[in-house]
């Protein structure tokens, strides 16, 4: 009975193929190819680095995507740990010799690509958890060893990561890592116990701040405290919005990106300039385009018969919407602005490849959704 | 094996429960994001529109053209013109340094324009052109354009710019415009409101005077900017509307006449229409370049302006007060007829001095003229006569013929520039000098010495005052057609009197006929001949410090004297002599005599007003009025 559970690989690459999720690609696709026309835009209609740059980066990571799902899923269940240890060593590595840019160091020089480690540890954080917690029974799981290692796991990325400064992607990968854990089943009783344990640290916390990140915050509560300062991005970024209406100002028309009053527009405010452009209705198919690809992602995970393939999928959906709530609400003035970037529409290699990463593996759980782990 | 896979299963369970759980999460933020996203947009559109807009458009003034100042025959005295620019967009510019050393070789620009021009760029956005030449030369502008293609970021402008006569003779009147300072804006409303750059705003005289009527209204240029405000594109022009032009009464010919006349001297020169009270002329010299001033004069010529002994930039004709000397007399004799002091037949004996309690007081010549009456003291200026006339007329009843006539008051009250002058009366120096009044200074005021200070301009409107019967009239400059009729002879009526007695002020204009035509008559030298240019008229000689007893021993010459210690030359005359029509008055600053250094100026300067009379009278009957 239980033989039947481990099927060998044996599809073919035609069966592969067809095994594929249509749907999620298609949906990919259409991201891609609107975020190139947002990238077009914020170069006032020009074929200009920025939307190059973008073109070759998706063409490349889209391959990526689909030469990864190909691979059969243990693969990666087998990789996760080597996966995450390469990932936190890249980030130490960044602490080591990085490159500093605008006041953090985020980026760390491979050769010919400038990679930015902190983007990957999100994928890498959700695998590791993944493998860690898929076969741990939940009566098991508040063992001191299944609880000191998720959190060392959790939280050493994450202080890597706030210390560059980098606080929106260190956040991120925090929800994404605490998501896992909250999935596999502990209970909500630690979840509260813990986050009253972060309240008090909270002060601690806020010392460790940089003045521009405090400024930030103090700007989210109120913007126009300071309009052509701290309070200026997210301003701008709601005329933006604001003045798009229902249709839009149209394509290559977005006077507030147009005319450089946005910030950021080729990377956080890139849903700004999109909204600006194409109004209400643009951002709504935008956001359905995410939903679709948020609700295919889940429903490859519960179909997969794994709970590594469910964890995974579960804990990376979450993720990404993670992503695009937190941009969204960022420049729609309901979060302080914290750098996160928007999953595929974003101007950013780093971001963009752990995406496809991330995407490839769900698409590999969906090609082998019959397989089982072991 | 078997409760591995229940475990199994039943963690599967927790799992899919719990992303069920997550997932209505998700669909609750999505939902909240779509509320704010419908909330921004579609409510609260207008608002973010409007803001949108107000980023995006700029607006930008444009300076509307200056109205013009013609004189009375329509030729333009300050205008508008085209003016060659040079502006540089410093952005554009690859290599400054080398263009810079290109354009000196093609245009006036030293190493001194260059540092100042780095200074101001460094203030500057690099999208913002800085005008490198507001003024070329023909010559330098055609070079410029020929070299154009092999440098940067330069661009030849044709501007409009306020233009002058440069021989300017009507500088001092006219005055001029130039770059708006901090005390312009604070003082003018209308300067605040429209506050474009490059406006140029009346410093002095009629540009300062009618500077709100010429402005205009400025037009207006809108632009959408980028965020760093940069002028992206232009979407809107309004053109502004053009100032007022001003016609004025003065004689261009008569003024470059009149200032040729004064050439290298000190002094002015005033004309007047005795009835209309049109100034026909009104000079100053030395006079100065207004165009210097309109782009910025440079410190080496204000420096020369400011040096100057003779003071360029005064308006003598105004500003400079001066004691009236003998030129008074025609008025003191007039105010003791009236007051019936003396008559005609009153007659004092000149032996060249009196005393009055042990001072002495001189006649200009010193032998004395003898036995006197009116007529030949106001001819041979005998001041002996005066003093005894002022002695029974008193200050206070000389003052009061003294203002009437046009002395201690503005003429032109409109210009800011204009001195009162000084009559002096007993009340006056106890309020201002904390003395009672003295007799010698009465006498001294009956020659026009002492506290007396006049402007050339009073003494012109005196002249005229009594040449025109003794009617009081409005000076004017401006060109009015009500009040510029030539009413001579017909609308004597209409005028308010300033005489009790008519025939004091014939006998008091007849007796300047006699000062100028004939013999004995201090400016006999300078009469005419033809009959159609005899006028009348009385010089003056006013010290300006009194006159030691040792040079009055050594005879010293006024040419002997250093130049400040020389007397002013003064002259006052009507013309022609029968049924007269301009009145005029001369003053040279410590030119020596009235009658050798006034008088020959004042019969050049009737002549010419004489001659251009008919032309006057043609052009006011065809009122051209079309520009």
């Amino acid at each position: 009975m239980i033989k039947t559970h481990f099927k060998r690989d044996n599809h073919s690459l035609r069966d592969k193929i067809l095994a594929l999720d249509f749907l999620l690609i298609f949906s990919i696709l259409l991201l891609g190819i609107i975020s190139l026309f947002a990238m077009y835009s914020t170069e006032q209609g020009k074929l200009g680095y920025y939307t190059k740059s973008h073109l070759y980066r998706f063409f490349t990571f889209f391959i990526l995507f689909i030469i990864i799902s190909f691979f059969r899923i243990q693969v990666w269940f087998k990789s996760a740990y080597f996966f995450y240890f390469l990932v936190l060593a890249l980030l130490f590595a960044v602490d080591l010799f990085g490159v500093t840019a605008s006041g953090s160091k985020r980026w760390i020089s491979l050769f010919f690509i400038n990679l930015q480690p902190s983007e990957l540890m999100k994928i890498a954080l959700i695998i590791f958890l993944a493998r860690f917690y898929y076969k741990i029974p939940t009566e098991n799981l508040t063992n001191l060893k299944n609880i000191i290692v998720p959190f060392f796991a959790v939280f050493v990325p994450v202080l890597l990561v706030g210390a560059q400064p980098d606080l929106g992607t260190a956040l991120l990968i925090l929800i994404g890592g605490i998501t896992v854990i909250w999935l596999t089943g502990l209970k909500l009783k630690i979840f509260l116990y813990s986050f009253l344990f972060g309240i008090c640290l909270l002060p601690v916390g806020i010392s460790f701040l940089k003045p521009y990140q405090k400024s930030r915050i103090l700007t989210f509560l109120e913007p126009e405290r300071d309009a052509l300062g701290a309070g200026y991005q997210i301003i701008q970024s709601k005329i933006a919005l604001g003045s798009g209406g229902i249709f839009g100002k149209g394509f290559l028309q977005g006077s507030q990106s147009y005319l450089d009053y946005l910030p950021e527009k080729h990377t956080d405010f890139i849903f700004t300039l999109f909204s600006e452009e194409f109004g209400f209705i643009g951002s709504l198919t935008l956001l359905l385009i995410y939903v679709l690809i948020i609700y295919r992602i889940t429903a490859i995970g519960q179909n997969s018969r794994n709970n590594f393939a469910k964890l995974y999928c579960f804990g990376f959906a979450a993720a990404f919407f993670v992503y695009v709530a937190v941009n969204m609400s960022m420049v729609l003035g309901l979060l302080p602005i914290v750098g996160a970037p928007l999953p595929i529409m974003s101007y950013g290699g780093s971001s963009m490849l752990a995406v496809m990463i991330g995407l490839g593996i769900v698409m590999s759980c969906k090609i082998y959704q019959e397989d089982d782990i072991n | 094996m078997l409760s591995f896979s229940e475990t199994f299963q039943s963690k599967s369970r927790t799992i899919t429960r719990r992303m069920f759980i997550l997932s209505s999460l998700k669909i609750t933020i999505f939902i909240a994001i779509i509320v704010r996203l419908f909330y921004l947009q579609i409510s609260e559109n207008i608002k973010w529109r409007t803001l949108s807009d107000k980023n995006r458009l700029r607006e930008w003034k444009t300076i509307p053209q200056r109205g013009i100042i013609e004189d009375y025959f329509g030729n333009k005295i300050a205008k508008n013109t085209q003016v060659f620019q040079l502006h540089m967009l410093p952005e554009d510019v690859p290599n400054i340094e080398e263009l810079f050393f290109r354009l000196s070789k093609i245009i006036d620009f030293n190493k001194k324009t260059q540092t100042s021009l780095i200074r101001r760029m460094k203030k500057r956005k690099p999208w913002e052109p800085i005008i490198i030449s507001d003024n070329l030369s023909w010559k330098e502008f055609s070079r410029l354009n020929l070299f154009l293609h092999e440098m940067q970021g330069i661009k030849p402008v044709v501007a409009v710019a306020r233009q002058y006569l440069d021989e300017g003779s009507s500088s001092h009147i006219i005055g001029y415009v130039s770059e708006m300072s901090v005390k312009d804006l604070e003082s003018s409303e209308l300067l605040r409101s429209i506050n474009a750059p490059g406006l140029k705003t009346g410093k002095n005289g009629l540009e300062k005077y009618l500077n709100e009527e010429m402005i205009g209204q400025p037009g207006l240029q809108r632009f959408e900017v980028n965020a760093y405000g940069k002028r992206i594109k232009e979407l809107k022009l309004i053109q502004g509307v053009p100032g007022k032009n001003y016609r004025t009464t003065l004689d261009i010919e008569v003024q470059k006449f009149a200032s040729e006349l004064l050439k290298d001297k000190s002094g002015s020169i005033c004309v007047m229409d005795i009835y209309t009270g049109d100034i026909i002329a009104m000079v100053s010299s030395p006079t100065y370049d207004a165009n210097k001033f309109v782009h910025g004069i440079s410190s080496k010529d204000w420096q020369n302006l400011i040096n100057d002994d003779k003071k360029p930039l005064i308006n003598k004709s105004i500003s400079g007060t001066y004691p009236p000397g003998s030129t008074i007399k025609p008025l003191v004799a007039l105010s003791a007829l009236e007051n019936d002091v003396i008559s005609p037949k009153t007659t004092v004996e000149c032996r060249g001095s009196i005393e009055l309690y042990g001072h002495k007081y001189h006649c200009w010549k010193e032998k004395g003229h003898g036995f006197m009456r009116l007529r030949e003291a106001i001819k041979q200026s005998c001041d002996i006569y005066f003093y005894e006339a002022a002695r029974r007329l008193g200050i206070d009843r000389l003052a009061i013929t003294a203002n009437k006539f046009g002395l201690g008051n503005k003429v032109l009250d409109f210009l800011i520039e204009e001195k009162k002058g000084l009559v002096p009366t007993t009340k006056w120096k106890l309020r201002n000098i904390g003395k009672g009044w003295v007799l010698g200074e009465t006498l001294l005021a009956g020659i026009g010495q002492g506290y007396f200070q006049a402007t050339p301009i009073q003494l012109c409107l005196m002249s005229a005052q009594l040449a025109n019967g003794g009617h009081k009239i409005e000076p004017k400059i401006i060109y009015n057609e009500k009040t510029s009729q030539f009413t001579s002879g017909i609308m004597r009526n209409q005028f308010e009197k300033l005489y009790r007695n008519k025939e004091n002020v014939k006998f008091v204009l007849d007796a300047q006929f006699g000062a100028n035509n004939e013999p004995m008559g201090t400016s006999y030298r300078s009469r005419h001949i033809k009959s159609e240019y005899i006028y009348a008229g009385k010089t003056g000689t006013s010290q300006i410090r009194s006159i030691t007893a040792e040079e009055r021993r050594l005879k010293i010459k006024q040419k002997d004297l250093p130049y400040k210690r020389r007397d002013h030359a003064l002259f006052i005359a009507f013309a022609p002599y029968k049924n007269p029509k301009y009145a005029i008055s001369i003053v040279i600053e410590h030119g020596g005599t009235g009658s050798s250094s006034a008088a020959p100026i004042a019969k050049k300067i009737i002549k010419k007003v004489l001659d251009r009379h008919q032309l006057r009278k043609k052009y006011h009957t065809n009122l051209l009025w079309d520009i």
